[in-house]
Formats: structure tokens, sequence, C-alpha cells
């Protein structure tokens, strides 16, 4: 099962997620973002959740893992493509406020 | 007096590919009361939070390549209440109180939240959590269903 699609832009790293969410998906798909994540050291992460019909709150553990390791090196990421029920998640975890995760 | 009009047990081992399959057989058991889009999108999401609690804090005093197991049932009232329990028989929670605090969580390098039972409190209509140290956990969760339109019944 492909998990996700990366791609390099001039200024980003394109996450786009494939899958369900949840803590066992999430374990791989930390692995490979975090991976190129160091190679490329882009300014911005992009992750898209267009492409996700479930998940659960592994998922924010997923957002904000990466916006720690983004930020240490100078990066932040962006969150995109979410439905209505992620966004309600995402709206109870608060990471909105963390000020270093751009919610579109 | 609401009646049940159909029930499910399931038993599997605390694997982590596991969260998957109990959501995909709740979807399949529940379809039969017609939920909406959301009201079975809020049920997989509990479900998959209490399966993973079991899967990742329950077992992890057992000894390597030992595998515990968690269990699930599902009832279906003619009142259109869904009743789910997720048990273990795992290690226990010290504090049911604080471990269900927001962002509280004992599972070191998972990377998880620590929002699972806020999550299962927000998106069902009741929650209870009972717990006994060595001896395991069980979820409650209750999800009330709209009614049908007239005549779909």
């Amino acid at each position: 099962m492909r998990l996700a699609e990366i791609k390099e832009t001039e200024s980003a790293l394109l996450v786009k997620l494939l899958c369900e969410i949840d803590h066992h998906t999430a374990k791989s798909i930390r692995e490979e973002v975090d991976k190129r994540l160091e190679d490329v050291k882009p300014r911005e992460l992009i992750l898209d959740f267009s492409g996700v019909p479930f998940m659960d709150s592994s998922g924010l553990g997923l957002i904000i893992g990466r916006a720690g390791k983004a930020e240490a090196q100078g990066a932040f990421v962006t969150v995109e493509g979410l439905s209505e029920s992620q966004r309600k998640l995402i709206r109870m975890s608060g990471i909105e406020r963390l000020g270093t995760v751009i919610i579109k | 007096m609401r009646s049940i009009i159909n029930e499910m047990k399931l038993r599997l081992p605390a694997i982590s590919v596991n969260e998957g399959v109990a959501r995909s057989a709740i979807s399949a058991f529940v379809a039969e009361l017609d939920p909406t889009v959301e009201e079975l999108g809020d049920i997989r999401l509990a479900v998959s939070e209490a399966v993973t609690n079991a899967i990742v804090h329950a077992y992890r005093d057992l000894p390597r390549g030992e595998v515990g197991n968690v269990y699930i049932s599902v009832r279906l009232y003619d009142t259109r209440e869904v009743s789910v329990e997720i048990s273990d028989n795992g290690c226990g929670i010290e504090n049911v109180e604080e471990a269900m605090r927001p962002a509280f969580t004992t599972g070191e390098g998972t990377e998880r939240s620590g929002m699972g039972f806020l999550v299962m409190e927000s998106f069902t209509d009741t929650l209870s959590v009972k717990s006994k140290l060595g001896r395991g956990t069980t979820v409650l969760m209750r999800k009330y269903l709209k009614s049908l339109p007239e005549g779909e019944e």
C-alpha cells in the first residue's frame, strides 16, 4: 500500500498523504517524511490531506511532530486539503495556536 | 424498553494493523442501522482511539514476543443506539481521571497527541472508563443515531 507521494518544488517539500492515518500507518509516514525533510531541507513542508479518507488523533501527532522537526530546520508547515471532520479534530487540538503550522 | 437487535463480539491480537481491522469491522456491522456518513465517521474515530490505546498502552509490560488481546463488543438497539465496549486484560490505568486529561500521555516515542480520550468523549454521546491496575481497562461508549426520515424504516 502506498502511504504518501512526496515531491520537491522550488521552495517546498510537498507530501500528498494517500492512506488512512492511524497509529499503525503514522509510523511509516513519519519515517519517510523525516528522511526527506532532512535530505531536502526545504523552507516549507506542505502536508496535503485531500487523499486521506480517515484520520484519528495519530494524525494530529504526525502534524505536531513534523512542525517540531521543521521548526528546528528553520522551516514552517502548511496543512491543506482537510475535510470537515479533520478540521474539527484539528480545532480541538489547538495546533493552530502553536504558531508554526498554517492551516489552509 | 429498548431491545437488542444485533450483537457482535471480536477478539483481536493487540497489534497495530488491527486498528484498521477494528474500524472496518464496526463499519460493516453498524451499516444495518443506516447511519449518516458523519455518524459512521464519529464511531470509526472513537473506536480507533480506544483500540489504539489498548494496543499502545495495555500490554507494554508483557515479555517480548507475547501479545495480548483487545476485545470489542458492539450492540445495536431498536432505539438506534449503538453501544461499543472495548476492553483489554492489560496493565490497567493508575489514575483514570489523569489519563483522560488532554495531552497527558505515557506513551514514549510514539508521538501521539495525548488526545485519545478527549476525541472519544467529543465524538460519542456517552463515555465511561473503568480500569483496575494489573487487570485491565474497559471503555464503554454509546452513540445515539438520528432517526431515519419517514418511510425509510
